[in-house]
């Protein structure tokens, strides 16, 4: 049975997506709307999308149930997301939307107009991929290719005679099987390494954390997209510095003082060690509150920045995060004596809402 | 893998057609197709049909139904169509069991087509029509571009239940306008025995008066339409200033509309008694003792039924039951109302055996809300434990708010009126003489949701291209709502 039904789940679909580029800002925001799942995909609960009717105000029409329990029991609850959509019965459940990080991407380039990222010139890197392209004698039984056994089974007879046309069967012997095989090629790739760094002292309390854990959600979405290979890389620091994994990254909690350079330090030991800048795309973001140690580090900073990261990294994005405590004076610093980097920008963070124009900022020049 | 072959389905096919005819089922003929559970969800998301108007909300519905098909929450064994032959779907993945339940569910759904009052106007040809109505709306974006279409389908639904259920029954003359021009009365003047008599008993004041009266009735317009109209629809395809092709989409939006109307009407009996049929004709005929399980699971499924959702097939499969046993046993009437003790009512059974005779009697003129009016007793809501819940503002919970046995049927007959969809009126079509429209909300006790309300006067406005009025009654209040094309009022009548 031919039905149309592709044709309207498209343009349900295109709508949909319309919803949720008019949304990004909000799921930007709010990274708790974002369920990843499975490899490759986020689902996003959305309200019904509505075609308006005259109805009754839900909240007032009640209705009739069955079962047990005393005047007062509760038997389900009201509110949904979004307050204004509660449906027809208590508890009618969302529609769940399912999006790829490729979808999404699209969207983010969309919406926030990213120009594509042009990876560094390192077309001489070559990766050994296999493709199972061919078709061999031997093999395990697991890649036996059954069309083309029962072909060759069925040559076989016919040549042999013993083709039956009345009773037309076709047993393949040991020498018909066919199998699967792979060939290898080289494919060159990008490669790309994001570098986070993160201060780590007492002024930077859970929002702040919580505002660069949804900043890299996007940006790791943005830069894996653009490239075959992406490391990550997790740079925590407060008067010193140490690498540590994604889950420390955002749980860690340090007493004590400020100082970004031993970041700055550690991560150029690590960029040179394991992601030297001819074969690597460097990406570095860096967030703190902006509140470093006056004894002459930002100074320390400067120079390691103009030095060394600016001249081999495709990017270096310093976001200021607005904290209570501190001065917030490390921009300014940068922004005077660095400002004019092509590869460096700053952006300043003041709250969730504002991660949207961060990334924009951060990612908006294509590099 | 089936556990069944086709022909084995064309046996059971025929055999339970056998047993529907025997207890005395009427079906229309009826196509069985066995379709797998991606097409039975695309057929679902088209209400059964194979071809409809392309249009997003049928993509939407799809995804509703998957999802809830993989989460577990929701299988649709089969479907029917209303139409001459009847078609039915059966799942694949069915156990011969589940086959045999469902072929008898759907004979028992065949023969309420064919045999309820209520279905007695609807199109029999609906899924050739449903085909036309496609191939009509695709000549129409091949001209006016998809878009367009769209944009004037998305208004038409969100208008789609403004029509008049019960005008289908009711022969009208010509709905022409009446006489523009009509001819000046002559006075009424009493009969005069002798000339000289008339100043007397016709004073010439009377005569003047009633010149006057005339001649005041005349030169204001007639009521426009003569009687509020309840038939929006069919109103505003009259009426509003619409192109052709426009006037064709909402006329068939209007039709489908029609078509769906008696499904709607009779969602608790229709249901409730194909279950009725399919659990007798199970356990009368067809069932095998190592089946009995396995089906006392399944039927049991289709009556589960969580506490805050009313299960039509349950309350539907309840209310036969019961109807039956009354009726066999004699449990009607003044003598039965009148008996206040509870153990004589406990034994009552005064061996009538009518119970048949009025179920089909009960299957030939009701619809849900005759049907629940009628036999929604005081016992029955007590047996299977029916409340009224109400949404609680403080706790944001939906909660039990009264198990008396009044107040669980009025809330069930409010729900059943009009399809629990508000009824609107046009009242006047040529309001102030401005050409406005002034809809008015019959308000039988709950409020509209204003901002659907608002958003589907936008839509009116659309069409009608004058401002729109809506009278209604928020918070105890009579209200009149207006959409003018740019912003929406609010005024408070007197």
């Amino acid at each position: 049975m031919a039905l149309q039904i592709e044709r309207d789940y498209q343009r349900f679909r295109e709508i949909v997506k319309g919803k949720i580029r008019e949304n990004l800002r909000k799921y930007m925001s709010h990274g708790e709307i974002l369920v990843p799942r499975g490899r490759g995909v986020v689902s996003i609960p959305l309200p019904r999308i509505e075609i308006p009717h005259f109805r009754f105000d839900t909240r007032k029409m009640g209705g009739v149930g069955q079962g047990e329990g005393d005047i007062g029991t509760p038997i389900g609850v009201g509110e949904v997301e979004g307050g204004a959509a509660a449906g027809d019965q208590p508890g009618e459940h969302l529609l769940e939307v399912e999006l790829t990080f490729e979808e999404l991407v699209q969207m983010l380039a969309e919406e926030l107009e990213l120009p594509r990222i042009v990876p560094k010139g390192k077309e001489d890197i070559y990766v050994e991929k296999e493709r199972y392209t061919g078709i061999a004698r031997t093999g395990p039984e697991s890649l036996r290719h059954f069309k083309r056994t029962y072909k060759e089974a069925l040559k076989r007879q016919l040549i042999a005679g013993l083709y039956d046309f009345e009773n037309p069967v076709v047993v393949p012997i040991r020498e018909d099987r066919r199998y699967r095989s792979w060939k290898v090629r080289l494919v060159p790739i990008a490669k790309a390494v994001i570098l986070y760094m993160m201060d780590v002292s007492g002024s930077m309390g859970p929002e702040q954390k919580e505002i660069v854990r949804l900043e890299s959600f996007w940006i790791d979405l943005w830069i894996r997209h653009h490239y075959k290979r992406t490391e990550t890389c997790y740079i925590v620091h407060d008067a010193a510095a140490k690498e540590v994994d994604r889950e420390t990254f955002f749980r860690l909690r340090e007493g004590g003082g400020t100082r970004i350079s031993s970041a700055y330090k550690l991560g150029w030991e690590i960029i040179q060690e394991r992601f030297p800048p001819d074969e690597w795309n460097i990406y570095v973001f860096q967030f703190s509150d902006g509140d470093n140690w006056d004894g002459g580090d930002t100074e320390t900073c400067i120079k390691l920045l103009r030095e060394h990261y600016l001249p081999n990294v495709n990017l270096f994005c310093y976001g200021q995060v607005k904290s209570a405590y501190g001065s917030g004076d490390f921009i300014y610093h940068l922004e005077r004596h660095l400002g004019r980097a092509e590869n460096l920008i700053l952006s300043r963070i003041n709250s969730k809402e504002e991660i949207y124009d961060s990334i924009k900022a951060f990612l908006g020049k294509g590099k | 893998m089936a556990r069944w072959t086709h022909e084995q389905i064309q046996d059971v096919v025929q055999e339970v057609y056998e047993y529907v005819l025997q207890e005395g089922l009427d079906p229309l003929e009826t196509v069985f197709e066995i379709v797998d559970y991606e097409t039975m969800n695309e057929l679902a998301a088209y209400g059964g049909f194979p071809k409809r108007y392309p249009h997003w909300s049928f993509g939407m519905e799809y995804e509703y139904i998957r999802q809830s098909y993989r989460y577990g929450l929701h299988r649709i064994y089969e479907m029917v169509v209303n139409n001459d032959p009847a078609y039915a779907y059966l799942l694949e993945s069915n156990t011969l069991v589940d086959q045999k339940m469902v072929i008898a569910h759907v004979f028992a759904h065949s023969d309420f087509f064919k045999n309820n009052t209520w279905f007695s106007k609807t199109n029999r040809k609906m899924i050739d029509t449903m085909a036309n109505h496609e191939a009509t709306i695709q000549t129409y974006i091949e001209r006016y571009g998809p878009e367009e279409v769209e944009s004037f389908l998305d208004i038409c639904l969100s208008l789609e239940d403004l029509i008049d259920f019960h005008s289908l029954f009711i022969p009208r003359k010509s709905r022409q306008k009446p006489e523009e021009v009509q001819p000046r009365p002559t006075p009424v003047k009493l009969k005069v025995p002798r000339p000289y008599l008339d100043p007397y008993i016709n004073p010439p004041e009377f005569i003047e008066a009633q010149k006057q009266q005339h001649e005041k009735k005349r030169q204001t317009p007639p009521p426009f339409p003569i009687a509020p109209e309840k038939d929006v629809l069919l109103f505003l395809i009259e009426h509003a200033p619409l192109e052709n092709w426009q006037k064709v989409i909402l006329s068939i939006i209007r039709d489908e509309s029609y078509y769906f109307a008696p499904q709607r009407a009779t969602k608790i009996m229709n249901e409730g008694w194909a279950t009725f049929w399919h659990s007798r004709i199970m356990t009368r005929y067809l069932l095998k003792d190592p089946e009995v399980i396995e089906y006392a699971d399944k039927h049991s499924g289709v009556l589960a039924a969580p506490p805050h959702r009313l299960n039509p097939y349950k309350l539907g499969y309840e209310l036969w039951k019961d109807i039956e046993e009354r009726w066999n046993k004699g449990r009607f009437g003044p003598e039965w109302e009148a008996c206040d003790d509870m153990r004589v009512k406990a034994q009552w059974d005064r061996k009538l055996g009518l119970g048949l005779q009025k179920i089909f009697e009960v299957r030939r003129f009701a619809n849900d809300l005759t049907f629940i009016d009628q036999f929604l007793t005081e016992e029955f809501c007590a047996r299977h434990k029916l409340f009224v819940y109400q949404y609680n503002r403080e706790t944001g919970y939906y909660e039990i708010k009264d198990r008396d046995y009044q107040k669980v049927k009025q809330q069930l007959l409010l729900q059943l009126t009009n399809f629990g969809k508000p009824i609107i009126y046009v009242q006047d079509g040529n309001y102030k003489n401005r050409g406005e429209l002034y809809l008015k909300h019959k308000h039988e006790g709950v409020d509209l949701d204003i901002p659907y309300a608002k958003e589907t006067l936008k839509n009116i406005y659309a069409l009608w291209k004058r401002p729109v009025h809506l009278e209604t009654v928020i918070q105890n209040r009579r209200r009149v709502l207006t959409y003018d094309g740019g912003s929406h009022l609010e005024v408070q009548m007197a």
